[in-house]
């Protein structure tokens, strides 16, 4: 078995005439922990969106845990093991925390297609169980999302994605809108799955958590990955003449 | 690399328990339930001799009720997925335009007219949920041109085929016909003969019906009514589905990405809406045995109306079929209490439009309740 889970060759991206990535060339090893940086705009939601298949490719390849995948979407990157934290959360407003964690893949008392029975109390159970693993405060499971503070909806998403993920991680900025303790909390739930051996990607402009959780920093610029650096060979001076772009050429290989 | 510790959550002080009583009083129906507690409560007091609560009275306005209810369903659910449908009254008179033109004009059985008329109607239905899809346009939009365009062929064809605007004698067509049955016939016939005769409800004095109860049976459209709102409210609140539906309607990109069909969940939605307005047009042409091209007029509206009473909101994500339900009933009450209360019946829409403002006033009240805030 190979030692790599994810790598990407010549993935591009354009919307239009807007190349948001080009050609990136990114590997990331079992157990390993990885983290995305870089401007806004620099195109690390959009390689993300690439992994996922939330959107499809324009070109380049994508090998997961040792295949050349197409995903059709999202649900099909899921089910072979990829939990992704968006950066806008992908919560639906209206259903409550357990519908959220489960949304499209409800846990059911009976298969009937589209029309199948919800199992309400099953997922009440194991959400909570989740919620308790990741130490994040909910007052009442079954208020609607749209009720929660900015926070208490990245936890959800943030949860949703622990409770999940079995093969790889992707946090698009998870502590974007996250206090000093809920954004402690949240690293701890970052150390927990480095424990456990999960992957992860972790896109974050906190140079300072970044330094304190991965073990190697991808620096995206204009589009293009312009470095790949291991935590010990780089310091936070360094990391930011790649971000804007004192350092660093065109097309780096990661 | 540090352990992985496990805080254990802290409970938060700031959040009181909301007492049981107000979280049951909190939900979207309740604007529903208050309007038709209000509605019942006017005409008991205003109309209660006028023959309104009689079971002849009953009969009327739960039949009129039931017909919005039918189209309420499907307006409901498709705007809770994030959508409308502008073309359901058009969708009403094309359809009991394909049902007289096919079982008169081209003398096919009327299970079989009915059969191809409700294919035709959902795959119009999928027809504009594919164009909202694809597009991105606005299903207002979308919508509205099948509004139009359904409404210029039924009166363009009835005139090519038979030149006229009404077609009659689908009831000749229709006798002894099991699906037409379906639609047009009654339940429960024995019971009310039974209860004529035990003297519980009145009996024709004289003329060709005498002994016979003045009710003979419950009108299967009102069935079809209560069967929709039963299937539509366990799917929204019960089912995988129904998860799916809040989430296409509150935000369809975040239900993309994690990976809810919303396409498929929203033209299905425009094929229920358009299933429901078929169900009410079949009804409609086997009780008056005819079709005619300016029927379902302005239904549409009355069945976002009654939609809206009923709690859910335009903008998609919220909402409840039981609610919708509430604003159908609320709806036929008034305007069949109206007409037994000997008002004039043009000021119908002034009550209309009263209640409509008054419900969604209250409704926009409860939902500041529930967030706090907006
Ligand atoms: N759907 C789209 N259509 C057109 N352009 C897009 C689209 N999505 C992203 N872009 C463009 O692609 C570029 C990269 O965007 P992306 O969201 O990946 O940036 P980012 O690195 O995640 O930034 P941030 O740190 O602000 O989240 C931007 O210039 C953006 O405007
Ligand atoms: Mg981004």
């Amino acid at each position: 078995m190979s030692d790599i889970i994810l790598e990407t060759r010549g993935l591009t991206k354009r919307y239009g005439g807007v190349h948001a990535l080009e050609d990136a060339n990114f590997t990331l090893r079992r157990g390993e922990h990885i983290a995305v940086v870089g401007d806004n705009g620099a195109g690390k939601s959009t390689f993300v969106r690439q992994i996922t298949a939330v959107e499809q490719r324009t070109a380049g390849e994508v090998f997961f845990d040792g295949q050349a995948v197409n995903f059709a979407g999202p649900l099909e990157a899921r089910e072979s093991g990829i939990e992704t934290v968006f950066q806008n959360l992908a919560l639906a407003d209206d259903l409550d925390v357990p519908s959220n964690l489960y949304l499209g893949r409800e846990i059911i008392k009976f298969n009937l297609g589209p029309f199948s029975i919800l199992d309400r109390k099953a997922m009440r159970v194991a959400t909570q169980k989740a919620l308790d693993t990741t130490a994040v405060r909910i007052p009442n499971l079954s208020n609607p999302i749209r009720n929660m503070s900015g926070g208490q909806r990245q936890c959800v998403a943030i949860a949703r994605a622990a409770a999940f993920a079995s093969k790889l991680i992707i946090m698009d900025e998870p502590t974007a809108a996250l206090g000093v303790q809920e954004t402690g909390q949240v690293e701890n739930i970052i150390r927990g799955l480095k424990a456990r051996g999960v992957p992860l990607i972790l896109i974050s402009h906190n140079l300072r958590q970044v330094f304190d959780l991965v073990d190697r920093i991808v620096v995206f610029r204009r589009g293009r990955i312009v470095a790949s650096l291991r935590r010990e060979e780089t310091d936070g001076n360094d990391i930011v003449s790649y971000i804007t772009g004192v350092k660093g050429g065109e097309g780096a290989r990661a | 690399m540090a352990e992985a510790a496990r805080p254990t959550p802290v409970s938060d002080e700031r959040v009181k328990q909301m007492s049981g009583m107000r979280r049951a009083l909190i939900r979207p129906e309740l604007g529903g339930i208050v309007g038709t507690i209000a509605v019942f409560a006017f005409f008991l007091i205003f109309a209660a001799d006028s023959g309104m609560f009689n079971i002849q009275g009953v009969l009327n306005w739960s039949i009129v009720s039931a017909q919005f209810m039918i189209i309420a369903v499907g307006a409901c659910l498709l705007m809770i997925a994030g959508e409308f449908d502008l073309s359901v009254g058009s969708m009403i008179g094309f359809a009991g335009m394909s049902i007289a033109i096919l079982t008169v004009t081209l003398g096919w059985p009327v299970w079989l007219a009915i059969l191809l008329t409700f294919v035709l109607c959902i795959a119009i239905g999928a027809l504009n949920g594919y164009i909202v899809v694809r597009t991105g346009l606005p299903s207002f939009i979308v919508t509205l041109a099948f509004l139009f365009i359904l409404r210029g062929f039924t009166i363009f064809l009835p005139q090519l085929i038979e030149r006229k605007t009404i077609i009659g004698g689908v009831s000749d067509a229709a006798a002894g016909d099991p699906v037409a049955w379906l639609f047009g016939g009654k339940i429960l016939n024995g019971l009310f003969v039974w209860l004529g005769d035990a003297g519980v409800i009145a009996v024709f004095e004289r003329g060709n019906n005498k002994g016979q109860p003045v009710v003979d049976g419950i009108p299967l459209l009102i069935v079809w009514a209560v069967a929709l709102v039963i299937f539509g409210h366990i799917l929204l609140t019960r089912t995988r589905f129904g998860n799916w539906i809040f989430a296409s309607g509150g935000d369809a990109q975040a239900a993309r990405y994690v990976g809810v069909p919303v396409n498929r969940v929203k033209i299905l939605m425009f094929m229920f809406s358009a299933f429901c307005a078929t169900v009410f047009a079949t009804c409609q042409v086997m009780e008056f045995g005819s079709a005619g091209a300016d029927r379902g007029l302005l239904k549409e509206f009355e069945a976002i109306i009654a939609v809206v009473i009923g709690g859910a909101l335009l903008t998609g994500g919220y909402g409840s079929v039981i609610g919708a339900a509430l604003g159908a009933l609320i709806f036929g009450v008034v305007q069949q209490g109206l007409f037994f209360a000997g008002v004039e019946s043009s000021l119908f829409r002034v009550f209309l439009g009263v209640i409509l403002l008054g419900a969604v006033v209250l409704n926009t009240y409860i939902r500041r309740l529930i967030t706090g805030e907006r």
